[in-house]
């Protein structure tokens, strides 16, 4: 069964149609792709994914989006749990500014847990899932924000993780990173998948290639083609998908 | 370049700045020296005696009083200003119509003179509510007076916080108000300090309108029923019965050191804001 | 919780609210019994004969403040442009802190500065009992400085940098450059200091009590006593009934638009500034 499947949904910013009748299928424990050129819609559906859209004034949609059998825009839907069971990871490292366990504990203390000795499990789970625990185990307490880059965009990744999400959304995670960073998360995300459902937009066809089990290909709000990522890179159907991904615009 | 010719407009303009510059941190030398140079032989112990009376002439009741007004009047205002601050920031909509009328009340409680403020703390607290003059009357009359300060400084504070903040946490499922208490807030108190010095030093050089509200009674821990006069108002008393020269240069000494240690204070955060805002 | 908020963005609507009740409700039904026109033209106040001039008052205010500007306005914009423009940044480290005191140091503290030293020296100089026009002008020009200062200096650091670079690069000198090209681009900004100088030294009561004499009269001279409509307020306000009192809000309602517009003004004039 999917983890998650998008039904002829439709947004608006405004008058403005982001996306146009896009359906995809997400299978669980994969890691599925999405990559076309800038401004076509690829992070307008990632956002949608766990609503993060809600917070844009103007922003409507139609059609379905389910998690499991639940429609994630149902009215008896909490959005704060969904995104609880929805985590996302920005193109920007973000930790808050505040110590390096503060920022992984601050998630599950928002959803509830209490008692050091169990944050402390969960902050050093999560640290180790995201291939940090080694670097930061001796400066738990410091400011997050004196981690390089690579090494706070993990930080987001351990942070997202230690809610224990279900999905894990990730928008173009490696794009401000350097590549050594970028390989290092790539093994991490590539790990992650046998725990996680995970949805990646990113720029990097080669990064597409590398690690995703599934891609779709986005041009202008529209989904011009799913397939298994082997498939889509070598035998194309669409011509608009063979031209971008053989450079001939981007 | 060499040989140049004069350029008497240059020379003089050049000349016209330094010396508005000498004239005007001059002046400001000049009256800090001689309020010190004057005061500061006179400070003895009797000044800090815990009680006023006419020979002793202590400023003590009256930095007491002082206190208790900033405590009291930033625990009124700092609350609701904050609040105010984050209502206008984190949870109006772009069109909503009460933000601009709020702005625009705002803006026009800080032009009011004080002397205006001190006539409508006597209508309102004093006569009005029947508080008489009191601290009570003070303090609330201060509240109206620091409310939009703190306002306008929380506000650009919680501006200055970058949404990425705000994006990561709703993204780990916390809703709005764990967001702004957790996250918005704390990374915003730099500047929310900053606003409460100001705020701090504002009441403590306040004259006008307190000695229409809060009276001018020598006199501490009397109740919040009770007339008071802050430091202050202090100051300005002894400078008016004209009697005692030298204990008023004294209490403007005082005076003055507290007002330069707010500043320095104020300065300080000032530039922690900046170093933080060059590593963020 | 939104709803919590929302009530305390709302306190500020009230404060006004209840602020504009309470001086109107006081100070409207003396401006009528008074007859506005015999309130503002009066040359004469007399409250205990009844009579209500308030012109001595308001030419007072008018020329303190004229004064004060006189004294502010040169001073605070030659400044504003050095540290704006000519500074060394060591120096400024310095002064610039300089400027942020003198805007808090307490209206007694400057006006007993004023009665110890200025007044003495006015009337040991200048003649006259040394309390009067030119006392309070140079004290209030002295108090508004900072003012005028801060604003101005924002409002000609905002300037962008390429238009002194591009004076400079056609051959004409930093002072040059400074007062024919970047003073013009900043004139919203300075403006809006200028006039927030001016509701601060119309707006000022305790420094000018204790040094302008308090004459209820038009000033014959600068050496002469005067009394603003500020001081005329919190003189009379401790013993004043009925209509008498009444005159006096009424004057600080005069005030309270007067700061109104002021506050107004000054925040039109900074949107205006190139930021």
């Amino acid at each position: 069964m999917d983890k998650i499947t998008v039904s002829h949904v439709n947004v608006y910013y405004g008058d403005f149609k982001a996306l146009k009748d896009v359906s995809i299928h997400f299978a669980p424990h994969a890691i599925s792709a999405l990559i076309g050129p800038s401004g076509c819609g690829k992070s307008t559906l990632l956002k949608a994914l766990d609503r993060m859209n809600d917070l844009v004034e103007g922003c409507h949609m139609e059609g379905e989006i389910q998690l499991d059998d639940m429609d994630i825009y149902g009215p008896q839907v909490d959005v704060d749990v969904l995104r609880k069971r929805v985590g996302m990871v920005f193109q920007r490292p973000n930790p808050f500014p505040m110590s390096v366990y503060d920022n992984v504990a601050y998630g599950p203390v928002t959803h509830g847990l209490r008692g050091r000795a169990r944050l402390d499990v969960v902050v050093e789970k999560a640290l180790r899932q995201a291939a940090l625990w080694d670097e930061v185990k001796d400066r738990l307490h410091k400011p997050a924000l004196g981690l390089s880059g690579g090494q706070q965009q993990r930080l987001c990744i351990a942070r997202a993780l230690a809610v224990d999400p279900e999905v894990l959304l990730m928008d173009e995670p490696t794009s401000a990173l350097d590549p050594i960073a970028t390989s290092k998360i790539e093994d991490l995300v590539t790990d992650l998948r046998k725990d996680y459902t995970i949805i990646i937009v990113t720029h990097n066809m080669q990064q597409a290639v590398r690690i995703s089990d599934q891609t779709s290909f986005f041009l202008l709000g529209e989904v011009v083609e799913t397939a298994p990522t082997p498939q889509l890179f070598s035998m194309p159907r669409d011509k608009r998908t063979e031209n971008y991904i053989s450079g001939r615009f981007g | 370049m060499r040989g140049r010719r004069i350029d008497v407009a240059s020379l003089l303009l050049r000349t016209a700045m330094l010396l508005a510059v000498v004239i005007t941190f001059a002046g400001l030398l000049f009256l800090v020296a001689h309020i010190m140079s004057h005061g500061l032989r006179y400070l003895k112990p009797g000044l800090f005696n815990w009680t006023y009376d006419s020979d002793n002439l202590s400023m003590m009741p009256a930095i007491i009083n002082t206190l208790e007004m900033v405590v009291l009047s930033l625990l009124l205002a700092g609350p609701v200003g904050v609040g105010a601050a984050v209502y206008l920031n984190e949870y109006a909509k772009p069109g909503n119509r009460l933000v601009p009328i709020v702005r625009l009340t705002a803006e026009t409680l800080s032009g009011i003179p004080s002397i205006v403020y001190g006539l409508f703390g006597a209508l309102f607290f004093v006569k009005g509510l029947g508080w008489r003059l009191s601290m009570a009357s003070g303090v609330g009359t201060l509240a109206i007076m620091i409310l939009p300060l703190i306002m306008r400084t929380t506000e650009e504070a919680l501006k200055s916080v970058p949404d990425d903040y705000r994006q990561g946490s709703y993204g780990l499922g916390a809703g709005k108000l764990r967001t702004v208490f957790s996250i918005v807030l704390p990374a915003a108190m730099p500047g929310v300090m900053a606003g409460i010095i100001l705020a701090i030093g504002r009441i403590v050089g306040e004259s006008a309108a307190l000695i229409f509200t809060a009276g001018t009674v020598a006199q501490a821990g009397a109740g919040l029923g009770s007339p008071a006069r802050t430091l202050a108002v202090h100051l300005y008393v002894l400078s008016n019965e004209g009697l005692h020269i030298n204990e008023t240069y004294a209490t403007a000494v005082v005076l003055l050191i507290v007002v330069l240690l707010i500043n320095a204070l104020s300065d300080a955060i000032g530039r922690m804001l900046m170093r933080r805002s060059s590593h963020g | 919780m939104q709803i919590v908020f929302a009530a305390t963005a709302c306190v500020s609507i009230a404060a006004i609210a209840v602020i504009c009740v309470f001086l109107l409700a006081n100070g409207l039904p003396a401006i009528r019994e008074i007859g506005l026109s015999n309130l503002l033209t009066g040359t004469v106040w007399k409250p205990l004969s009844g009579i209500y001039g308030l012109l001595p008052m308001i030419v007072g205010s008018l020329y303190v403040t004229a004064g004060a500007l006189v004294v502010g306005v040169p001073l605070g914009i030659l400044t504003a442009v050095y540290l704006a423009r000519f500074c060394p940044a060591r120096l400024y480290a310095v002064l610039k802190p300089g400027v942020d005191l003198m805007a808090g140091i307490p209206s007694v503290i400057y006006g007993f500065f004023g009665l110890v030293v200025i007044v003495p020296w006015v009337r040991t100089n200048l003649g006259g009992q040394g309390f009067g026009v030119l006392t309070a002008s140079l004290l209030l020009g002295m108090m508004i400085l900072p003012s005028i200062i801060d604003v101005s200096e924002s409002a000609l650091r905002a300037v962008p940098d390429r238009y002194f670079e591009g004076s400079l690069a056609l051959g004409a000198t930093k002072e040059r450059s400074a007062f024919s090209v970047v003073l013009p681009a900043a004139r919203s900004g300075i403006l809006a200091g200028v006039v927030l100088g001016i509701g601060r030294a119309i707006g000022e009561t305790m420094a000018v009590i204790m040094v302008a004499g308090n004459q209820p009269v038009i000033p014959a001279d600068i050496l002469s006593g005067v009394r603003t409509l500020t001081a005329n307020i919190a003189l009379e306000i401790g013993y004043a009934t009925d209509l008498h009192r009444g005159a006096l809000i009424a004057t600080a309602v005069v005030l309270f638009v007067f700061g109104l517009l002021v506050d107004l003004a000054v925040a039109g004039l900074k949107r205006r500034m190139p930021s």
